[in-house]
């Protein structure tokens, strides 16, 4: 038996790194006396993954991890029970139960996260918020028509150029923030202040402070449309 | 939405943000309007280092229990947001309300170890509290110190405004009471300083006097203010089942060094090994009754859903029901995925059948302390452990598939002569040749021996308290003695052998015993930029050294002379139950190699008695 779980990251857990976040979970499903399964062995650990890692700074309102259960629990009790043990800034939005054979893909369907881009008065603070410029606005569409787009992308153990346009499957924006759907996951993925930093090269302004916030995180359905974690 | 004392871009910058921002399981919010007290309960260390520490995790739970009371948390900031709040001037914030230090009613500060000194300093600078307290008005918070060295408060005096001997559950709330009591008569600091200095194990340095003989000795310590007492008697708690102790700890977001659940089955300890002070100061050993063990086991790990319980005692093989809880613990959690931990066991037939239980044996390694590694030497320290058994529980190891062994010891202590020293790698190597009598086919490879040793330091109330240390050179060259002495061992492929810094260790030795004069090497060393001294990586000893010839203060005044029994020695006003006459005879005792039986078999009439509880009064009522 299966469960999906998903949260909201808010306010200053934006600051607690993912393997942290993972400790919190972990030490959550006890206080929560949620009937999580265990791995086997001599050092037994709970069977639990993460859809996608969360960078540090970054808020997001559809975070997503799996378990494995022993035993059934109704999914208010389980909602209820997580959130009596939570603390301000996460807090769980479901908990369903999904069917064995969800299983076998496990979070690996992950393909895209979608995020709100704020820009920012200030570094210092993430609250006071200004509107995205005009210009910026009326630039998206040319960006978007170029060719290629091409950025480095440092990883653990190089730094290569990647063409991040195919990449990006939306992009828009209104006066409060930018719109992105941007490719997540173990194949692909893109982060989205990689995107804003080839936005504004592209346009030419200097690099200015954002805040992001993710909204979902999406599977890849057969047909090729994309569905949030929570809704297969 | 919580609001931060750093902003944003600060906290994406530094190292660990989650050390700074509070928020965690269990920790403890109100409103400041509805409290009369702001508590600021300090660790003068790293947050991973601190959140460690029971006796906070204890203190915040009690005071927290006040309506009337806020006590949070404060940590020395690592050294990346230490530039930056000097830089910026940011005032040190407590991590629950973000609200700076400077503003509570008091800021209390554990003093664990002598090399957090400097960062003491540095949490009053960083909280913009005049470092003298000479110099604080009734606007600054009242500072006090507490924890093992406070026992000898005297190099910090200068530094804080009271002092709290001895265990912190009994006289606070006393303390609380007056300070509320001081306030609503409109009493200035000096009046609560007084009043404050009428309870029971509280000190305050600036109603003393000290004064020196030409020799730099102690001359006398007078109390100059009619509220002061002459003899500061140190706090114990008589009951250790009813009393204070959280159900729910706070749980950090990031990883600890003491990342568990934290169960202390008693204080003190019956061996009454020479050299430690925490076996003399914590006397008389007192246990907790089982059954709130079992009760506060199930408790908080429900409460804080950690994943492992350590058991926590200076010497865990002499908790009397030791057997009934460690059953308990393994049946009740083992299943549960809950690992068990039990440092300081005695290694003997039980315990080795324990640990098999509680870990995996191809992975983890024994401890023994033989602290010696002559039987005369280990006979002069008190340490009631013979070769035979500990040859005979490293046997028993070794046939239940350790091998694996790590042994410690110290150098330098008093009467050592360079056949003890040798007698550490003999050791080592009779235990490799335990393992290696083992057929071949039953063992499992080659077996692992590793010996470390530090350099003993004489501490204040114990019977080595009036003993020389010897020079950085020396501490050295009596290591190299023993790094010889390994190398030619037979077995020396099996055994590796480590050594202590000896630079701290004599800074250590001149804190540990020192007077109110050291304090001015301590300010000039921290001015010099000292900082995290128990940290290899910042720890600057000619930056010391250079401290010591700025204020004319001699290292060897403190670490060097054999004090004699009638010098008036800085800590002598604390008394802590066991008395200067028991430490004199145990140190003659050590010279003729004398055992002193544990407090179980035998009383030695220390002093402790008069308590009249734990061990002391055990099986008589």
């Amino acid at each position: 038996m299966k469960a999906r779980i998903k949260f909201r990251k808010y306010g200053v857990l934006k600051f607690i790194g993912h393997l942290d976040v993972m400790r919190f979970f972990q030490k959550a499903m006890r206080r929560a006396d949620i009937p999580i399964a265990f791995t086997g062995g001599y050092s037994p650990h709970m069977i639990m993954s993460f859809a996608q890692p969360l960078g540090v700074g970054i808020t997001s309102e559809g975070e997503y991890l799996d378990i494995e259960l022993t035993e059934s629990i109704s999914s208010k009790e389980a909602v209820t029970r997580l959130n009596q043990v939570m603390v301000p800034g996460i807090d769980i939005v479901s908990f369903v139960e999904i069917s064995e054979d969800k299983k076998a893909g496990g979070m690996t369907i992950t393909a895209a996260s979608d995020y709100r881009v704020y820009l920012l008065e200030s570094s210092h603070c993430t609250d006071a918020r200004i509107p995205i410029p005009e210009k910026w606005r009326g630039s998206i569409p040319h960006f978007l028509g170029e060719n290629q787009i091409i950025v480095w992308k440092k990883t653990k153990k190089s730094e290569k150029e990647v063409d991040i346009l195919p990449l990006i499957y939306k992009m828009y924006s209104d006066q409060d923030s930018i719109y992105l759907l941007l490719a997540t996951g173990s194949e692909q993925n893109l982060k989205p202040d990689l995107v804003m930093e080839a936005f504004l090269n592209y346009i030419g302004e200097p690099s200015r402070p954002f805040h992001y916030h993710r909204l979902d995180i999406h599977a890849r359905k057969e047909d090729g449309t994309l569905v949030p974690l929570s809704e297969i | 939405m919580r609001k931060l004392a750093l902003n944003d871009e600060i906290l994406l910058k530094i190292e660990k943000p989650a050390r700074y921002i509070g928020n965690e399981v269990n920790s403890v919010m109100k409103a400041p309007d509805e409290v009369d007290i702001r508590f600021a309960m300090c660790f003068p260390d790293v947050y991973e280092i601190g959140m460690s520490h029971l006796g906070i995790q204890i203190l915040y739970d009690m005071f927290n229990r006040r309506e009337d009371t806020w006590c949070e948390r404060v940590y020395s900031p690592w050294v990346d947001l230490d530039k930056i709040m000097r830089k910026d001037r940011i005032p040190l914030f407590a991590l629950e309300s973000q609200d700076p230090v400077k503003a509570f009613d008091f800021l209390g500060i554990t003093i664990q170890y002598e090399m957090c000194y400097t960062n003491i300093l540095q949490i009053l600078e960083l909280s913009q509290i005049p470092l003298f307290s000479s110099q604080r008005s009734d606007n600054d918070p009242i500072v006090i110190g507490g924890g093992p060295c406070a026992y000898n408060p005297e190099p910090l005096a200068d530094f804080f405004d009271l002092f709290y001997i001895g265990e912190g559950e009994t006289v606070y709330g006393e303390l609380l009471d007056a300070y509320k009591e001081n306030k609503r008569k409109g009493g200035s600091r000096k009046d609560y300083l007084e009043a404050a200095a009428e309870i029971e194990g509280i000190y305050v340095p600036a109603f003393y006097d000290v004064t020196y003989h030409e020799d730099g000795t102690l001359a006398a310590f007078t109390p100059i203010n009619p509220h002061a007492k002459k003899k500061i008697k140190k706090q114990l708690v008589m009951d250790m089942t009813d009393t204070y102790y959280p159900f729910a700890p706070v749980v950090p977001f990031i990883k600890v060094t003491q990342d568990r659940v934290v169960l202390e089955i008693q204080r003190g300890c019956i061996r009454g090994c020479r050299f430690c002070q925490a076996g003399m100061i914590y006397r008389p050993t007192r246990e907790r009754d089982l059954e709130m063990l079992k009760k506060y086991a199930y408790e908080m790990l429900k409460n804080t859903g950690h994943e492992e319980i350590s058991l926590s005692s200076l010497s865990s093989s002499d908790y009397s029901s030791l057997k009934e809880l460690v059953t308990f613990l393994i049946e009740e959690f083992k299943g549960k995925g809950i690992n068990i931990s039990l440092p300081s066991l005695r290694i003997d037939a039980f315990s080795l059948d324990v640990m098999e239980k509680v870990q995996d044996v191809r992975k983890s390694s024994l401890t023994f302390a033989p602290e010696a590694g002559s039987q005369r030497m280990r006979n002069v320290i008190n340490k009631g452990l013979t070769e035979e058994e500990i040859l005979n529980g490293a046997g028993q190891a070794f046939e239940g598939g350790w091998n694996k062994v790590k042994l410690y010891f110290m150098l330098g202590l008093p009467t050592e002569t360079e056949e003890d020293m040798k007698e550490i790698a003999v050791l080592a190597d009779k235990i490799a040749r335990r393992y290696y009598e083992i057929p071949k086919e039953k063992r499992n490879g080659k077996c692992q021996i590793t010996a470390s040793s530090s350099f003993f330091i004489p501490k204040p109330f114990t019977p080595f308290q009036w003993v020389p240390m010897f020079t950085n050179e020396e501490y050295i060259s009596r290591a190299a003695v023993v790094k010889h002495a390994f190398q030619d061992q037979l077995n020396r492929k099996s055994l590796k052998y480590n050594w202590h810094d000896a630079e701290v260790t004599v800074l250590e030795g001149v804190f540990a015993r020192g007077d109110r004069r050291t304090g001015r090497v301590l300010l000039e060393a921290y001015r010099s930029g000292c900082l995290y001294d128990s940290w290899t990586d910042y720890f600057d000893y000619h930056k010391w050294l250079q401290a010591f010839e700025n204020t004319g203060i001699s290292m060897e005044f403190y670490n060097q002379r054999e004090r004699s029994f009638d010098e008036i020695l800085p800590w002598d006003f604390i008394d802590i139950g066991v008395t200067k006459e028991f430490l004199i005879k145990e140190w003659e005792r050590a010279r003729r190699g004398e055992v002193t039986p544990n407090c179980r078999q035998q009383c030695s009439g220390c002093g402790a008695l008069k308590w009249k509880g734990g061990v002391c009064i055990e099986g008589k009522n």
